[in-house]
């Protein structure tokens, strides 16, 4: 078996040293009534290179490509072009198959690219310090959430009504078997939302995405100050990072704790994983963050390197008191995050962000022009919403029929609402064509 | 030092007076290795014999320091919020932790002297 | 205080005189290029993606202002290859030799993998899409799960958490869920002493009490103990099995007993199931619920510290709690169940789970087969026994008898030779040798975890084993400066931990900036 490299000669020798007769002797611990004769029953055997390609190649077959069709969904989720370059160089050895860097001396390009990401990601969100990343967006906010209540030492959180509903039912599943309370806004389809209202002296922590789920682009400050005035902090989400190309960043309005989803950047969309969260913070709430930290340092030779610091934080030294269960971080998709900001600069990452904008507004002035559709928002970066005279579910299904793949249905986030149902989250993105704007749009006016 | 005394912990006490200043032994910090953040308790903070009040972190551990007395905190030691090292140079002198206003100075006569602590050690190594 | 002692030496490097070593006017050794950080070699306007100028737009962005600058350097591709080029050749990995780290299965990563999760129709699907649209996605998941499902003789599987760790607290939620729901309010959770931290820490964040449990003289969870510890407060063990020690728990069939005779439920931490993959099924020991580490078990790549994943199979009476989103088989496909229904806890990640590990699991599945799966964890336990019994006579094995698939040795053979678990660790990278796992478990002084994996070669052993004798009898030799002073050769000597963590710069920042928080 080609990835098994033990002969049977090689056997017979080893078992011969241990001085057992068989393999079988090495398991005599397994208790009687779990032994097996042979193989797990039901089950096939193995299968070269060309038969598992066989089967993986059908089932793939079985899926929609979003680059081969006119595609508009985002909600959390962005398609995004990543350059050739960012696949052919983490898929190198050295990276692909190297581990957590715990012995710095052989890991320096490990912990040279964490420091850079750190450093990226401080950057980008305004803020002073950022961690070597989270499993994703949704778990880094819950994170953050838990982290305010550590810091202010208060347990009661406010969700924004704007907040992707995947993110807040994550927070609220956190709240729920790690004792603080979510307090939810309603949905904030119309962007007027009054958070500070919700505020008390109870509140560690506010909770907004910007853009929100809906689409709206806001300034927090305000906000920002209004968390202050009352001891709580202000938690940013941030989904679609490539907004922070172009608008403010959450740092300078004020955030206490940025989350963001880094997908959009040098990963693919993957079904929805793997990604990679993005965690920054101020730096004298830096002992309270969860999650792996890179650090500069020298070597015995005066040379500078790195090491994954402030680890007595974390589960594995603390144990009951760590900040967090936290063990892993995205390794490779935040190499492939770093890799693409690298390659695009400061030059290109603005660009891009204001492409994906501008690519926006033609789209949302061209559906406006449609009988049927409202777009609801007055401030978007990427993505819309539109408001239609049809179920949105089944718009969906209908362009899909039709090899268009136009947005996700609100009802598709949040559910039991018929109130929210004719509702389409549509987003654009570099990748959007005019062909592609001037087939949705002809769908819709068909269908509409 | 009449007014000196010891946990099994390795905390030492000073008494002056009705306060205690605590910190952690010599033992304790070489044991512990380099210490690179100490996490002190809050002025005002109510102590209770032999639960948590401090932690002292080196790069590999993080250990609880334990109230050797009931007591309130009046002072922390500010010189090891960016001296850490402080502790493994001085550990019972300018290393100290936090002083403590004791509302039980009876607990005093059950830690032990420096005898007594040093005996202890002897049997650890 | 409490105490720490598990024998972990100095994290700053000791002076020690340099290395005779031929300087260089670049600092470059051949092929080791120093190279700086990318913020530092930047140039204003340049850029290694070209983009058309974006159309002319009235701006929708509300009342919020374009950024000013970010701050990000300008690098050409040749410089973006050449810096990541360069980053990676300091990097040990398993593609470049024996990565023998106790606990974290470091077997090769079949290259078919990153085919086929590359694969347009996995790769570039959208989990919003409607569901029609990704039907071979969905089957693949249910793929992947029933091949769990049979592997483990369980009867649910929860596919969303996306790491180890992640699914440990997956598996405690259910289990406080299903306590909960028949009105018991246990607070107490057993865990061994020799556990890896993410258990207590799991359980210490749902608010339960941990509870420890000693080992016996022999490294398995000490029954007596366990009986004492038992009472009608306890929710649940979290017990690892093989354990951490390298050791089949053998009276695993009996604490399952116990534990569900006093009402609680047994939460297993799958990280060592290749011991045992393809050749016992956890079900058949008494768990409830156990997670399984992609990246470790079913060869998931470890890719410098992540992406995992980390699926929790779960008994019957666990299978209600499962959290949103989940995979089921209808009459006219697959559907996702997205809304938490029912008794269902509630949601642990956006979306439907870390599919992209799942396409390399399912790949390396089908490639083993049953018959692979089985051969795989023999040949684990194969050349960690193989291991074992080649250095225990030169190095101290912690316990007596065999090992599974992890061999565990003390540094009671280095006692009196003045150098630490650490400093043989350290020697080793010179020696071209990734070291073994190095003070875990906690319960056993300087410990030394090897785990092999399958996939290493008789050769590699071989090689591997004399290394190790060599590098054992010089230090009981008297020769200590080598290991102290190491690494001498590896990119970087041994860095300064205590410095990094008392004054911790966690990013760049430029020059300027530096020289005026100077003045």
């Amino acid at each position: 078996m080609r990835y098994l490299p033990l002969t049977q000669d090689d056997r017979r020798g080893m078992l011969a040293q241990i001085g057992v007769g068989s393999v079988d002797a090495l398991f005599e611990d397994v208790p009687k009534s779990a032994r097996r004769s042979g193989p797990i029953e039901g089950l096939p055997f193995h299968e070269g290179e060309l038969g598992v390609e066989r089967q993986m190649k059908a089932l793939a077959g079985k899926n929609l490509p979003a680059g081969s069709v006119p595609f508009f969904c985002g909600a959390g989720a962005y398609r995004h072009h990543v350059p050739a370059a960012v696949d052919h160089l983490i898929q190198r050895g050295e990276f692909l198959t190297s581990y957590t860097p715990y012995q710095p001396e052989v890991s320096q390009g490990t912990l040279q690219y964490l420091f850079e990401f750190q450093t990226q990601v401080a950057l980008l969100t305004g803020m002073e310090v950022a961690n070597a990343s989270m499993y994703d967006g949704s778990t880094g906010c819950g994170e953050a959430v838990m982290m305010a209540n550590r810091v202010t030492r208060r347990s009661r959180a406010v969700l924004s009504g704007g907040l992707h509903p995947h993110y807040a039912e994550v927070t609220r599943t956190q709240a729920r078997w790690t004792n603080f309370t979510a307090v939810d806004a309603p949905a904030d389809v119309e962007g007027s939302e009054d958070l500070a209202a919700l505020i008390d002296d109870q509140t560690s922590c506010v909770v907004v995405q910007n853009p929100s789920v809906f689409g709206y682009v806001k300034d927090l400050s305000a906000l920002a100050e209004a968390c202050h005035a009352k001891g709580a902090l202000l938690i940013v989400v941030v989904t679609e990072v490539v907004s922070l190309g172009l608008l403010t960043p959450p740092g300078e309005m004020g955030a206490d704790i940025v989350v963001a989803e880094g997908q959009s950047i040098g990963n693919a969309l993957n079904f929805g994983g793997p990604y990679v969260g993005l965690f920054a913070t101020r730096e004298k709430y830096m002992r309270q963050m969860p999650g792996r930290l890179c650090g500069e340092t020298l070597d015995a030779d005066g040379r500078r390197g790195w090491v994954l610091t402030l680890s007595t934080r974390e589960q594995h030294i603390r144990r009951e008191k760590a900040t967090s269960n936290i063990c892993t971080n995205s390794g490779l998709c935040a190499l492939a995050f770093t890799i693409h900001l690298s390659l695009l600069g400061e030059t290109g990452f603005t660009r891009l962000a204001a492409l994906n904008h501008a690519t926006a507004v033609t789209l949302a002035d061209r559906l406006a022009k449609i009988s049927g559709v409202t777009v609801v928002n007055d401030s978007f970066f990427n993505e819309i919403t539109l408001r239609l005279n049809k179920d949105a579910a089944q718009v969906v299904e209908e362009l899909a029929s039709r090899n268009i793949l136009g947005g996700v249905p609100v009802s598709r986030l949040i559910s039991g609402r018929p109130e929210l149902s004719n509702l389409l989250l549509v987003a654009a993105t570099e990748t959007t064509t005019p062909e592609h704007i001037d087939a949705l749009a002809a769908a819709l006016e068909d269908i509409l | 030092m009449a007014n000196l005394k010891f946990t099994n912990d390795h905390e030492w006490v000073r008494i002056e007076g009705d306060i205690a200043i605590v910190g952690i032994t010599n033992y304790a910090q070489e044991q512990l290795g380099d210490v690179v953040f100490v996490e002190l308790p809050s002025v005002g903070q109510s102590l209770t014999q032999g639960k948590d009040a401090a932690v002292v972190e080196s790069v590999k551990a993080a250990s609880e320091v334990y109230a050797p007395v009931d007591g309130e905190v009046t002072e922390i030691n500010p010189l090891l919020l960016d001296q850490p090292d402080t502790v493994n140079g001085d550990p019972q002198g300018n290393g100290w932790f936090f002083k403590i206003k004791l509302t039980k100075p009876a607990q005093l006569d059950a830690l032990m002297d420096e005898a007594a602590y040093d005996a202890l050690i002897a049997d650890q190594h | 205080m409490a105490m720490n002692s598990t024998g972990r030496g100095d994290t700053r490097p000791h002076a020690d005189t340099a290395v005779g070593q031929t300087t260089t006017f670049t600092g470059n050794r051949g092929l080791q290029i120093e190279e700086a950080l990318i913020f530092e070699q930047g140039q204003h306007g340049r850029t290694a993606v070209d983009l058309p100028e974006p159309p002319k737009v009235k701006a929708r962005l509300g009342k919020v202002k374009p950024r000013g600058e970010i701050g990000l350097p300008g690098l050409s591709e040749p410089q973006v290859i050449r810096h990541y080029t360069r980053l990676s050749q300091k990097n040990f990995a398993i593609d470049a030799g024996f990565y023998p780290l106790g606990s974290c299965t470091m077997k090769h990563n079949p290259r078919l993998n990153e085919a086929m999760a590359r694969l347009p129709g996995f790769s570039d699907i959208h989990p919003l899409q409607p569901i029609s649209t990704v039907q071979g996605a969905l089957e693949a998941i249910d793929s992947l799960a029933n091949w769990l499902l049979t592997l483990t003789g369980m009867a649910a599987v929860a596919m969303s958490p996306g790491a180890g760790a992640h699914g440990e607290q997956c598996g405690m939620i259910a289990i406080r869920a299903a306590l909960e729901a028949r009105g018991d309010k246990r607070v107490r959770v057993l865990v061994p002493e020799s556990a890896h931290g993410t258990n207590p820490a799991t359980a210490a964040a749902l608010g339960y009490v941990v509870d420890s449990i000693p080992a016996t003289a022999d490294g398995r969870v000490d029954l007596d103990a366990l009986k004492a510890k038992l009472g009608p407060d306890v929710a649940a063990i979290m017990l690892t099995n093989p354990n951490t020690c390298g050791l089949f728990e053998r009276d695993i069939v009996e604490i399952a007993r116990l534990i569900h005779e006093a009402g609680a439920l047994f939460y297993c931490d799958g990280a060592n199931f290749n011991a045992i993959v393809g050749r016992v099924r956890p079900a058949d020991l008494g768990i409830d619920a156990m997670h399984i580490n992609l990246h470790k078990t079913f060869s998931t790549p470890h890719g410098g510290g992540g992406p995992g994943a980390g699926p929790v199979v779960l008994s019957e009476a666990l299978a209600p709690y499962a959290p949103a989103s989940a995979v089921v088989r209808g009459p006219n496909g697959f559907a996702l169940v997205e809304h938490a229904e029912g008794s269902s806890f509630g949601r642990m990640k956006a979306f439907a789970g870390q599919m992209g590990m799942f396409t390399r699991a399912l790949t390396y599945i089908l490639s083993h087969g049953a018959d692979g799966l089985l051969q795989a964890s023999s040949d684990a336990v194969l050349n960690a026994n193989y291991i074992l019994a080649s250095l225990k006579d030169v190095m101290s094995p912690a316990f007596d008898g065999p090992c599974m698939h992890e061999a565990l040795f003390d540094d009671h053979f280095l006692k009196d030779t003045g150098v630490t678990t650490l400093d043989f660790a350290k020697a080793m990278l010179d020696e071209g040798y990734h070291p073994m796992t190095v003070y875990f478990p906690l319960v056993v002084h300087g410990a030394m975890l090897i785990e092999p994996t399958e996939s290493e070669p008789k050769e590699s052993l071989d090689q591997f084993i004399a290394t190790l004798a060599y590098l054992a009898n010089r230090a009981k030799a008297g020769d200590a400066a080598h290991f102290t002073g190491a690494p001498r050769l590896a990119p970087r000597r041994r860095l300064d931990e205590t410095s990094a963590a008392r004054k911790p710069v966690l990013r760049w920042r430029p020059t300027e900036v530096l020289d005026e928080a100077a003045e």
